[in-house]
């Protein structure tokens, strides 16, 4: 093991791990912005409403991020009215493709949790919102809501590791995260084992670091369940 | 319909997709029990490196365990060849760096789907079975193993969905997959969307077939049961 080469790139690997974190902070946001209608239009009364965001959300569970990454990044541009667009500009960056793929990916996943909070409510709080005269915005805004968003904390974390291990893809679309900066590194000094090594222990120090902001925020946020003792 | 000129190739890939997946399933169980055994020892060691085990192969990207394994596994065997003094190259072809790569991610969650499975199994019934008189290997056997299948069974559904998504990963080592298969369609059609949302759908269908069986082995292993 050659420790002189993981020293000398270890800032380049730091500026790939700070991509990887740009990458899932972004996605992860707007993933967590479209599970929110995602889950509502899920667990609705109507089987048409419900079915749609069951066949996305089957969808993206079901097929590989690698699939869905180059669907974007490679499958749009099959399409003239893509390419003639507005969007274009953005549409055809690797950075853009894989933020769109990581938050629609995601979105999938987080859809799900929420749904299974909001079911998990005790029918009891339901009720009790009602009986006390409030509207079903003002339920799902100051009970439901917060209350679904305490639950599902710790799947919450869980799916942000799961994220941050998908964003390795963004290597695949040239860029340079931290798996794509190792790879270049790799690529100019052949030496895999040390350089690999230096990004697994990277990503393993970012994936403890989410663990400790989530159990911290699961802390605060549901300080009301602590034992009082 | 361009789609069918490449049938037999999509067809080809999809079949050693299933290759890798069944295979990396089969060793990944096995690594999974071990992990088992390993955290729930009575021996320190173990239990250690259990733990690092999981710990580690959880948070790090499946992608980047696939490239460690294909590219960092040759220079390592090169490199206790070379102490024998066998000095040409050596290369694990991509599909073994596949498998193994697909099998300890498998096996570090399995760990602690197994690990869970052992502990949901009542303390009594081990006390039980001993009072009766059974050896210890016979209670494994007769008592806590087939139970243990029970209690695992719909973590390891799980991870094998997960698994079978993972497969697509080997494609960027170069294994001849449904992946790789594909990029070389579009490499000759031009038509990305058409191929990528083909191969999609296929990767869709193993799922819900995988899913099928898992359920049907659900049912099976819960017979006799009296289960909501």
């Amino acid at each position: 093991m050659d420790w002189d080469i993981i020293i000398e790139y270890a800032p380049r690997l730091l500026d790939g791990a700070w991509l990887t974190f740009k990458l899932i902070l972004l996605s992860g946001t707007i993933g967590a912005l479209l599970a929110v209608p995602l889950a509502f239009g899920r667990i609705s009364e109507s089987y048409w409403v419900r079915s749609i965001p069951y066949a996305y959300i089957f969808f993206f569970r079901g097929t590989p991020l690698l699939v869905q990454i180059f669907l974007v990044y490679y499958g749009l541009a099959q399409f003239e009215f893509v390419r003639d667009s507005a969007l274009w500009p953005w549409l055809r960056q690797p950075w853009w493709c894989a933020i769109i793929t990581f938050s629609l990916h995601t979105a999938a996943y987080i859809a799900e949790i929420l749904r299974g909070a909001l079911q998990n409510i005790p029918k009891g709080e339901v009720e009790a919102c009602l009986t006390l005269g409030m509207s079903r915005l003002t339920m799902y805004r100051k009970v439901l809501l917060p209350r679904a968003f305490g639950m599902m904390i710790p799947a919450y974390g869980n799916e942000v590791i799961l994220m941050l291990k998908g964003s390795a893809l963004a290597s695949t679309i040239t860029l340079l995260d931290l798996t794509g900066m190792a790879r270049t590194i790799i690529a100019r000094t052949y030496t895999p084992v040390e350089i690999f090594f230096a990004a697994g222990v990277f990503y393993l120090a970012i994936s403890m670091l989410i663990m400790l902001l989530f159990s911290w925020f699961e802390r605060r946020y549901n300080a009301h369940q602590r034992p009082v003792m | 319909m361009v789609l069918a000129d490449f049938a037999d190739q999509l067809l080809a890939g999809t079949w050693m997709t299933v290759q890798l997946a069944v295979t990396s399933l089969f060793f990944g169980t096995i690594l999974g029990l071990l992990g088992a055994g390993a955290r729930l020892s009575s021996l320190l060691p173990l239990r250690l490196i259990g733990g690092f085990y999981t710990t580690v192969i959880r948070g790090i990207p499946e992608l980047l365990v696939v490239l460690m394994i294909y590219f960092g596994a040759s220079v390592v065997l090169m490199g206790v060849a070379s102490q024998f003094g066998y000095d040409e190259y050596i290369e694990i072809n991509p599909f073994t760096a596949g498998v193994i790569a697909l099998s300890l991610t498998f096996g570090g969650y399995a760990t602690e789907v197994f690990r869970g499975a052992f502990q949901a199994i009542p303390e009594g019934q081990r006390e039980s079975a001993q009072s009766l008189g059974m050896t210890s290997s016979r209670t494994l056997h007769k008592v806590i193993l087939p139970q243990v299948w029970r209690y695992a069974l719909p973590g390891l559904g799980n991870l094998f969905l997960i698994l079978l998504k993972d497969t697509a990963l080997v494609s960027v080592i170069g294994l001849e997959d449904l992946m790789r298969k594909t990029t070389a369609a579009v490499g000759f059609t031009r038509e990305p969307f058409t191929f990528y949302l083909a191969a999609a759908f296929i990767y869709l269908g193993l799922t819900v077939i995988s899913m099928v069986a898992i359920h049907s082995m659900e049912r099976k292993s819960n017979r006799g049961l009296e289960v909501a």
